[in-house]
């Protein structure tokens, strides 16, 4: 989760607000929101993702699902495509998950019926960068109808995009092998600060003609973790297709958990609904990606200051939460054991961990980790 | 082409129907009896007080949003077990329990469901009342279970099928499992009274289950909007497992506490001891993680505090005792509105049956005749709403059946 520059959650100043007209608003209630969602909500959020002047919403071929955030997104994408996909019910189709990707991708496609996971290569530790070469050659070698899924921005937990190049020449392999996008779009603005340049690989799929999935999440770019907003965005060939998915998506969120949430779904809904509200929430988001992104250079300048062995461009290459440094696990232990900073045995550090406080110990410590320990 | 042609398109919600068509009828007398939720006497939602006072207190804390633990509140948890289980319960005392926070009752009744297709070996088959609510047998069937069916309405009398429920349960092999609702029936509003469920010769009988080894799953949405009262409605639940039955419990608070949309709910799970309970309570995490990761707080925030805040707790009693006050009124008036109109059928079962529905005995042609005559709106099945009838309105409802059953 995001935390400011003193280390403390964060509740988006316009979230505040937004929370006082609903508290203020007598004539809202707590009845069921429909199966399917807040309509407000629904078609906000896709928008969101789409862009405004997406021929997915101009030609009606899209549709949308409020989820119990990205996780839930996931699990209603995953639960469909499990019954309709590929043939009835073939829980055979191979389902590719990055390597590594976030672990609950795995368990999500697992526990929703399939039996053939499988990795894409996806981080090159060597050369600390995307190992574009594997991905595209495990996407040729893939059956056709695989689902891949893909991280939109920031991925988790590398911290390392594909360049726009490299998504048209993922797509073109995709395209031609009949390959199945299921984008995960967890960080859509606060990863560069900017909505539409974090949605450029799920737009530009959708312009390259592609039936997909986006699973999005609210959680981070409006901190509204525990509300779990969500929403399941679908793009389909026409209306007529997306209509009747969305009939037997119905169906499963019936069984799962009826109808969703409705608190955090209506904060999203006010704020995208409004010019002003919009605004206001585009620059609290930049207030965190520009925080994050300055943690990052500034935790880069340091290491370099300090003539840290190695080569560390890739902190700042690196885009999101996360980042891969590259301390390998003995160097991890003695970061946690003699420095006190807890990060992950891949040496993955949540950026949003870093302060203008903590900056200098924290570079001193990975100096020390590095010169002392290979 | 696209990957999506062969996909069929999902099947009308019955429910749902009802209400589109209502909104649809320009007759100003329409009334809507499919609605599944509380109104008040002048048809409008209720937001109760103490929900309002709860959610100022809330805002008044000024609370982050981080993630809830996976099993949710605990506050809120603990409190659901004490509310279902009551407070002197050695259950609580000796922790021999898990409780985790699900998406409502629905929510609940998956997570349960899909911990059972994972966790009970011993059988697939899950026993529903027939009728139940109609989200039961598909939670259960998605979650990879069976589903079979017990006796329990009979149409003729309009109550309980004592006799049919006796056979048809000493039928079932042991360790299958069994859903009970707790209080107010849905759809039938048919309770057991407490006799049946104590009376050790009779199947309904706890005892006897105990003997026969079946795993009761019990579903309580309408604790305290049954009667009134919290503790009367809990009874069976309570009753179970003073007698021994380590039962898994499903609770709702979307109408006892008006909650609907905000989700709150919760699944329990009773054990051995402390120790089984914590490996129960892994699993079930397990479970939850790829479904959403985490709940919702809203629901669960506002309940925790109505729940733990002792003027806010006797507010709300107070007002869900009101709530099915009102119903149970509305029923003695349309049983008497029904004399006045002169009708000669017995209609003992609208009162004696409890809860938000009411089987009114009426068959399909009677129900058409009330939906294309008096614009009066209900299920196929003759099942209403009482939620949804009001002092104003009461008259004209027993009016309209009257006339398409003399």
């Amino acid at each position: 989760a995001y935390r400011t520059d003193e280390g403390q959650p964060w509740v988006l100043p316009v979230v505040k607000k937004v929370e006082q007209l609903i508290a203020n608003d007598n004539s809202l209630n707590h009845e069921y929101l429909p199966i399917l969602g807040l309509p407000e909500f629904r078609a906000n959020a896709s928008r969101i993702a789409l862009g405004d002047d997406s021929p997915a919403i101009k030609e009606n071929r899209m549709g949308s699902v409020q989820s119990l955030g990205g996780t839930g997104a996931l699990r209603i994408g995953a639960e469909f495509l499990r019954r309709w996909y590929n043939g009835n019910n073939n829980t055979a189709t191979p389902v590719y998950v990055s390597a590594p990707s976030w672990e609950n991708h795995n368990s999500v496609f697992m526990d929703a019926g399939f039996k053939d996971i499988r990795t894409y290569h996806y981080w090159d530790a060597a050369k600390r960068g995307l190992d574009l070469q594997g991905l595209l050659n495990d996407m040729e070698n893939a059956p056709e109808s695989s689902i891949f899924i893909l991280h939109a921005c920031a991925h988790n937990p590398t911290g390392t995009d594909p360049s726009p190049e490299q998504w048209k020449q993922i797509a073109a392999v995709m395209k031609r092998r009949s390959l199945f996008p299921f984008f995960d779009s967890a960080y859509q603005g606060f990863a560069s600060g900017s909505l539409d340049k974090d949605a450029w690989a799920v737009r530009y799929f959708v312009s390259e003609g592609f039936e997909l999935f986006c699973a999005q999440s609210f959680s981070k770019n409006f901190g509204l973790y525990n509300e779990r907003v969500g929403n399941l965005t679908v793009v389909g060939k026409d209306a007529d297709n997306v209509q009747r998915v969305l009939s037997q998506m119905e169906k499963i969120v019936r069984t799962t958990w009826s109808n969703p949430p409705s608190q955090g779904a209506r904060i999203v809904a006010t704020t995208l609904s409004s010019p002003q509200l919009f605004e206001e929430w585009k620059g609290n988001v930049k207030t965190m990606a520009d925080r994050v992104l300055l943690m990052r250079s500034e935790l880069r300048s340091r290491l370099e200051a300090l003539g840290t062995p190695g080569t560390w461009n890739h902190i700042t290459e690196q885009i999101g939460m996360f980042s891969f440094t590259g301390l390998n696990p003995k160097q991890v232990e003695y970061m946690v054991k003699e420095k006190h900073i807890y990060l992950m045995a891949s040496g993955r550090i949540n950026m949003c961990g870093l302060t203008t406080k903590n900056l200098d110990y924290v570079a001193k410590s990975i100096h020390e980790a590095v010169t002392k320990i290979q | 082409s696209s990957w999506w042609s062969h996909v069929e398109m999902g099947p009308p919600d019955p429910i749902l129907g009802v209400t589109e068509a209502f909104k649809r009828d320009t007759n100003s007398k329409k009334m809507n009896l499919g609605v599944g939720a509380y109104r008040d006497d002048n048809g409008k939602p209720y937001v109760l007080n103490c929900v309002r006072k709860a959610e100022a207190m809330i805002a008044s804390k000024k609370m982050d949003k981080e993630y809830l633990p996976i099993g949710g509140l605990a506050d809120f948890t603990r409190a659901s077990a004490e509310l279902a289980l009551g407070e002197n319960s050695e259950v609580i005392k000796s922790g021999r329990y898990v409780t985790v926070q699900g998406i409502s009752g629905t929510g609940s009744l998956r997570i349960g469901a899909n911990f059972l297709q994972r966790f009970f070996k011993a059988s697939r088959d899950v026993y529903l009342p027939k009728p139940s609510w109609g989200n039961h047998t598909p939670i259960f069937r998605d979650a990879g279970l069976q589903l079979q069916a017990y006796r329990y309405y009979d149409p003729k009398t309009c109550s309980l099928d004592f006799s049919g429920a006796m056979d048809d349960i000493s039928k079932i092999p042991e360790k299958s499992i069994i859903l009970l609702h707790a209080c107010a029936h849905n759809p039938t509003g048919v309770d057991p009274r407490q006799e049946q469920w104590k009376d050790s010769r009779d199947t309904l009988s706890s005892l006897y289950w105990r003997k026969r080894n079946l795993l009761v799953y019990f579903d309580m949405a309408y604790q305290g909007f049954a009667s009134g009262d919290i503790n009367r409605d809990a009874w069976a639940v309570r009753h179970f497992i003073e007698q021994g039955i380590n039962i898994v419990l499903s609770q709702s608070f979307a109408k006892n506490m008006g909650l609907y949309g905000e989700r709150a709910g919760a699944f329990t799970v009773i054990c051995k001891d402390a120790e089984e309970a914590k490996r129960v309570e892994s699993q079930l995490k397990i479970l939850i993680r790829p479904m959403y990761s985490n709940p919702p707080v809203n629901g669960a925030r506002i309940a925790s505090m109505i729940l733990n805040t002792p003027d806010l707790r006797k507010e709300w009693l107070v007002e869900v005792k009101g709530m099915a006050d009102r119903i149970i009124s509305m029923r003695n008036q349309l049983v008497s509105n029904l004399k006045k109109e002169g009708s000669s059928h017995n209609w003992q079962h609208i009162t004696d049956q409890i809860g938000m529905f009411c089987f009114t005995g009426l068959k399909p042609e009677q129900v058409e005749r009330l939906i294309k005559e008096f614009s009066v709106y209900m299920t196929k099945d003759g099942r209403i709403s009482v939620a949804g009838v009001s002092s104003g309105n009461v008259g004209y409802l027993a009016h309209a059946i009257h006339q398409v059953t003399k």
